[in-house]
């Protein structure tokens, strides 16, 4: 559980440049974390390569804060 | 210049006049191509002239499921995918009054809604490398207009409004999306025209000739190159003068 949410912060980190500090569960990607629409495509797309899953796009366009990533990679992940 | 070593395309419609001149000229600049269309045997054909650094993926662009196969298995043989030039297009021609609502569903099908649904399949990976070259072949029609092109027309200018506003999303990924508007162009679908046909289309051209697929090719390989990289969202206009805009 906590591994999966370091792993999700240091993407985040690492894709948009942010400081680690302020990628907290409660950050929004877009409003927050200075994000435009195709980061958090690409977001989604590192997210899904990092825990080798399937984010469909309903599910996606849910994903709207650091805490959304972790609660649907959690509950989705296979490793 | 426009070396293209270490690139990868896919040419959509590579079995038809303008389609192989393309695929040809990739290929010299030193680019692996993977040839698609719908006539397997003139796409083999023309693998087999070409040589190494060639593939083939037969498809049927009025086909969803077929377009995402076309996408994963062009960038499956190559590793990658760089370079897009959508070529693939078709004609039902007719006066508005007389056009059926096939003819001008499919031509939409194929030309614009084919063309926008594996420019989507390709995007992703273009995205993650930060390079892409998207080439969309439209018409000097899609910008004039053309009595007894109603469908095709409007296909054709769609593409180029398609092009613009896949270019502002994409622009920052180091993606750009062009298109060569081609005027008359001498291919086996121009041969088929009288000599009366052809000098009515002459007394429209300045340059007082058709245009050959190679011209337009030359076209393609300058908008997929390095060097057109703060080239985004235009339409190259290849027409011997025919319209100037």
């Amino acid at each position: 559980m906590s591994d999966i949410a370091e792993r999700v912060k240091k993407i985040v980190v690492e894709h948009l440049g942010v400081e680690a500090a302020q990628v907290k569960e409660d950050a929004k990607f877009i409003d927050d974390l200075g994000a435009d629409s195709l980061d958090t495509v690409e977001l989604v797309m590192a997210f899904e390569e990092e825990f080798a899953i399937e984010i469909p796009d309903d599910a996606a366009e849910k994903i709207q804060t650091v805490g959304d990533a972790i609660g649907f990679i959690t509950s989705n992940a296979k490793s | 210049m426009f070396d293209l070593n270490g690139k990868t395309a896919l040419v959509t419609g590579a079995s038809g006049g303008i389609g192989g001149a393309i695929a040809r000229a990739l290929h010299r600049q030193g680019a692996t191509v993977t040839l698609s269309g719908t006539r397997a045997e003139a796409l083999e054909q023309l693998k087999a002239s070409l040589g190494e650094r060639t593939h083939v993926v037969a498809a049927q662009m009025d086909d969803a499921a077929d377009i995402d196969r076309l996408a994963k298995e062009a960038e499956a043989a190559m590793g990658k995918l760089d370079i897009l030039v959508n070529n693939a297009g078709i004609t039902r021609d007719n006066i508005s009054m007389r056009m059926k609502d096939e003819e001008w569903e499919k031509v939409l099908q194929v030309n614009l809604t084919g063309t926008f649904r594996l420019t989507r399949a390709v995007m992703r990976g273009m995205m993650k490398r930060r390079f892409g070259r998207v080439v969309s072949i439209t018409s000097v029609v899609g910008v004039t207009g053309n009595a007894g092109q109603a469908n095709y027309a409007a296909a054709k200018a769609g593409l180029i409004g398609m092009s613009k506003s896949l270019a502002q999303e994409l622009a920052s990924r180091g993606i750009t999306v062009n298109c060569v508007a081609p005027g008359f162009i001498a291919t086996p679908m121009t041969d088929g025209l009288t000599d009366e046909q052809k000098k009515g289309i002459l007394a429209r051209v300045p340059a007082d000739r058709l245009g050959t697929p190679d011209e337009i090719a030359a076209g393609v390989v300058y908008l997929a190159s390095e060097e057109a990289a703060y080239v985004t969202g235009q339409t190259l206009h290849i027409n011997g003068g025919m319209a100037m805009i």
